[in-house]
């Protein structure tokens, strides 16, 4: 077997409780599918047959009678781990660590993307990498997101990725926020690439592909926990370390030569010497192939760790984290698919003037003389007479009354907007309910004991 | 046209006749099949006297060659090729293919049955007046064929631009479950029956992503030779013995079935990959050749674990015998061809030729290397930089200025592809040039080549068996202008990217294999050694 993938689908939707306190973010609708839909059609498209979804034991009972989770054909082996635990993601790896028996695909569930997955694992495969990883443009998110109060949301860190001059080897990642005294490079990187471009405007898809020795590595690597924080600058920084690069001893014809290698220092641990190393050696000495030029060194610079990148330049990548992220999902998601727009349980009336860019989910029910626009409504949701919205994402569940006007809103599921409201850029939480007249502009309208507490 | 000439003695005599009756003058095809008529009737007469003549029959059969292939453009590459009418020569019996007397006897029948259905089809074609001609499809496969022991067909990568062959090459990767790979671009038209492919555009985007059909170390190994990581001749079998071996190790013998035949029919899909992904070099060939051998040699009763070791065993052995081994001996025997002070000129960057150079700078030999380069590969900078490490002191210029270098140089050192059966040296494209500027200033022109590239095939020329390149890699950007960017849209523009051309015997002075240093002729005598011992 080539490739075992993992889907990360605990994470709580920390950057989005509004959304997430009543259903947790696998399950949040992005276009009538739970949002862990996406990652899991993208993996079955590309020709995976099973999958190991970590996850929690409530999101577990959610896929179950999930309908749309049903239509998913890959085999699920589902992991579920403490709600509450501090896991991160490499804790969750290292919790698995005895299903892997290759190497690994981690995907995490807030991923929706139409990547070509085979450009990123080609790069896996081709130089025998360590990690390979995507990563995209990021687009401006255009549309209002209700409950701003208009300026810019601090605390948006930057990440700086620094890429060779092909754009594909990865020689440098850290985030601002552990750059204190600004942004500093090693000499032995800089000697070796004397070209780097560093950017700053990129998201991290958190699409990775890990040789197996990683995960046996945090199996021994107790104090690592997050991938994307941790466990990647270590292995971007360990590619120029100068252990990894001096020169092995000869390994004896010998069976124990693989797991004294393991059982050494951490930092050889990564070194992933297999018994046909000396082959792929000698092959690599009589290729006519350099990965760079201008200095006296060999391809790869001797280096056995190497960590691959492959950035998008066009195409949909989203990572549905926050709440901007989440509106503009919303819109293109449904794109991706040659889906109908109305769904086939659906009823809707005749007089009712719906744009080409909404789509209506199962047993939704329309009245008369209403009118919808670019908007999504779930499954179950009713919505009466002479109403108007526009812009909107309505969950599962929701009755809007007559008279309505919604524009620019996110209503969550079983939430119950009263007659003639008036609501713009609102956000109004689950099993919420709007009093008739009621004229909101910009406000998140949550239940009181959804507040944060200070 | 004139090959399918030799057996048609009966119906031509006809057809002759025919045509003299009709006042027609003959046509040169019509005198051949003439006179090979009368070389069939006294090559049965004089079957007895095959043996002894042998060699002799074929050093004349190589002369014939180059005068019959430009008489007939799409030559084949079967070294029995019968079809090498000399327009003029009188051609003695005893010059009749000498392995063609024994199928003689024993296909009477057959052809028989051929004469017959030959003399139907004139009966019914003669009205139109194309006497000349004899059945005009399958002009180059089905003649043959009947004459020579091994039925040789033309490979499928040399007859892109035949539909009936990309039919029967699809449905063949059907079965084996293997994407098929399209080609790219404006093909120039002579070429246009070779495969040309884009680099950006790999095999792995139609396969699914744990492979499962296809053993994950071969498409790494696919993706590698397309991407151009693993390139060179002894590195493609290195890692392509290494991918085997993996397999190996990874296979289990399903239940009902023998370890012999169905490791063999497994191993057949992961080739079609491989070729699919990049042509399959001759030492590529002449590896998996040695290693079906060696599976279907293991004996039913042998138990799977011992079966895999002594496998893996052979492939180690065979790696150590004819890469590594060879390399030390041809180094020892060039060793004695380098003296002090020599201006040696290397092209490209060849493995071997690269290792007997670091080797003979540390037996203290004083040299200097010019390394010639070219586009687009520019592999000799790759060549420069080990010698340069070495502390080899290089010199480096472009092919464009190798009559401006060569009256410095001493002796021409050349790697090799494959060595032909005719003597003939395929090589990086490049290197017949090199070779013919070398031996206008009588520069002394050094083959290095293992045994075991050398390859039973015959070519005369770089047209007929070549490999294109992506045509994208001519692109260059210069100060941020690309001329070239929107060239499929100009209708008169063909880009070509060749990757190999055929140096003739006469270029090439010396041979050194690590069977000795030999004369280019003597290839086809190592050839048969070879077989003998096997």
């Amino acid at each position: 077997m080539e490739l075992q993938a993992v889907l990360m689908a605990a994470g709580g939707g920390s950057r989005m409780p509004d959304l997430t306190y009543n259903t947790p973010k696998p399950m949040l609708p992005v276009g009538n599918k739970p949002l862990m839909w996406y990652p899991l059609n993208l993996l079955e498209r590309v020709g995976f047959e099973e999958v190991i979804v970590i996850t929690t034991k409530e999101v577990h009972k959610m896929m179950s009678t999930d309908p749309k989770m049903k239509d998913v054909k890959i085999k699920l082996d589902v992991v579920c781990i403490q709600e509450d635990g501090d896991m991160g993601t490499a804790d969750a790896l290292r919790h698995i660590q005895q299903k892997i028996k290759t190497d690994v695909l981690v995907v995490s569930c807030d991923l929706i993307t139409d990547v070509a997955l085979h450009e990123v694992v080609d790069l896996f495969r081709a130089h025998n990498a360590t990690l390979a990883m995507l990563m995209s443009r990021a687009h401006e998110f255009t549309e209002t997101v209700p409950g701003q109060k208009g300026k810019k949301r601090t605390g948006e860190q930057r990440d700086f990725v620094g890429v060779d001059q092909s754009g594909k080897r990865l020689l440098f990642m850290a985030n601002e926020a552990d750059l204190e005294d600004g942004l500093s490079i090693r000499k032995s990187i800089m000697r070796k690439h004397p070209r780097m471009h560093i950017k700053t405007g990129l998201v991290d898809a958190h699409l990775y592909c890990l040789k197996k020795a990683v995960v046996d590595f945090l199996a021994d690597n107790k104090s690592i926990s997050s991938i994307r924080g941790e466990l990647l600058p270590y292995l971007v920084r360990k590619q120029f370390s100068k252990t990894t690069n001096c020169p092995k001893s000869k390994d004896d014809a010998d069976d124990q030569a693989q797991k004294t290698i393991d059982g050494s220092t951490n930092s050889t641990e990564l070194l992933i010497s297999s018994r046909d190393e000396p082959l792929l050696q000698l092959a690599q000495e009589r290729s006519c192939w350099n990965d760079h030029r201008g200095d006296m060194s060999e391809a790869y610079h001797g280096g056995k760790l190497r960590c691959y990148v492959h950035i998008m330049d066009q195409g949909l990548c989203y990572r549905v984290n926050t709440l901007a992220a989440y509106i503009d999902a919303n819109r293109l998601a449904p794109k991706l698919f040659e889906e109908p727009a109305v769904h086939p349980s659906a009823v809707i009336s005749e007089r009712c003037q719906m744009g080409s860019d909404s789509i209506i989910g199962a047993q939704s029910q329309v009245a008369d003389k209403t009118s919808l626009k670019r908007s999504t409504i779930g499954n179950s949701t009713t919505v009466k007479e002479k109403v108007k919205v526009t812009n909107s994402i309505i969950m599962h569940g929701v009755t809007i009354e007559e008279g309505c006007n919604i524009h620019g809103c996110v209503i969550c599921s079983n939430a119950v907007i009263g007659r003639g409201a008036d609501l713009k850029y609102c956000l109004v939480g689950s099993g919420q309910r709007i009093e008739p007249e009621a004229e909101r502009t910009n406000e998140v309208i949550v239940g009181t004991d959804q507040l944060m507490e200070i | 046209m004139a090959e399918s000439g030799v057996t048609d003695g009966l119906c031509n005599a006809e057809d002759i006749e025919r045509s003299k009756t009709e006042g027609k003058e003959l046509t040169k095809e019509e005198k051949q099949r003439l006179r090979k008529e009368k070389k069939q009737q006294k090559k049965n007469k004089e079957k007895n006297d095959e043996n002894a003549s042998h060699e002799g029959k074929k050093k004349k059969k190589k002369e014939e060659k180059p005068v019959g292939s430009a008489s007939q453009p799409p030559a084949q590459p079967s070294p029995k090729a019968v079809p090498a009418p000399p327009a003029a020569v009188p051609v003695p019996a005893s010059e009749a293919p000498a392995p063609a007397d024994k199928p003689a006897k024993s296909k009477a029948d057959l052809k028989a049955e051929r004469r017959a259905r030959q003399e139907a089809e004139r009966a019914s074609k003669g009205k139109k007046g194309d006497v000349g001609q004899p059945a005009p499809t399958g002009k180059l496969k089905a003649p043959p064929s009947e004459l020579q022991p091994v039925v040789k067909r033309l490979p499928e990568h040399v007859q892109v631009d035949d539909p009936e062959v990309l039919k029967k090459l699809a449905k063949k990767l059907e079965r084996q479950q293997i994407p098929l790979r399209s080609d790219y671009g404006y093909k120039v038209s002579l070429f246009s029956h070779l495969h040309q492919y884009s680099r950006k555009a790999p095999l792995t985007q139609q396969l699914g992503i744990p492979s499962t059909v296809i053993h994950p170390a071969i498409v790494r190994l696919g993706l590698q030779y397309s991407q151009g990581i693993v390139a060179g001749s002894n590195a493609r079998s290195v890692a392509l013995l290494h991918a085997f071996q993996q397999v190996i190790r990874d296979y289990s013998t399903p239940p009902n079935e023998e370890l012999s035949r169905d490791l063999v029919n497994k191993l057949k899909p992961y080739i079609s990959f491989l070729n699919q992904c990049r042509p399959l070099s001759a030492s590529m060939g002449n590896a998996i050749k040695y290693i079906k051998k060696e599976i279907s040699n293991i004996p039913s009763q042998c138990k799977e674990e011992e079966a895999k070791v002594k496998l893996l065993r052979c492939i180690e052995r065979y790696i150590n015998e004819n890469i590594i081994l060879a390399a030390k001996a041809i180094a020892k025997y060039s060793i004695e061809k380098i003296s002090d002070g020599d201006v040696i000129l290397v092209y490209g960057c060849s493995s071997l030729v690269n290792h007997i150079l670091c080797e003979a700078f540390e037996k203290d030999r004083k040299f200097r290397v010019i390394v010639v380069d070219s586009r687009p590969r520019l592999e000799g900078r790759e060549a420069l930089r080990r010698l340069v490490q070495k502390g080899i002191s290089c010199t480096y210029v472009l092919i464009s200025a190798v009559s401006y270098i060569l009256p410095e140089v001493s002796k021409v050192f050349l790697g090799a592809h494959a060595l032909l059966a005719n003597g003939y040296v395929m090589s990086r494209v490049g290197t017949s040039q090199i070779a013919l500027v070398a031996k206008a200033f009588n520069v002394p022109v050094l083959v290095c080549c293992e045994t075991y590239k050398f390859c039973e095939r015959v070519q005369t020329d770089s047209f007929v068996s070549n490999e294109l390149d992506d045509p994208d890699d001519l692109i260059v950007t210069r100060k941020g202008k690309t001329q070239l960017e929107q060239w499929q849209e100009v209708p008169s523009l063909g880009l070509l990217n060749l990757v190999y051309d055929v140096t003739p015997p006469d270029f090439v002075d010396l041979v050194i294999t690590d069977l000795g240093m030999i004369p280019c002729t003597s290839v086809p005598v190592v050839l048969r050694v070879k077989n003998m011992d096997q």
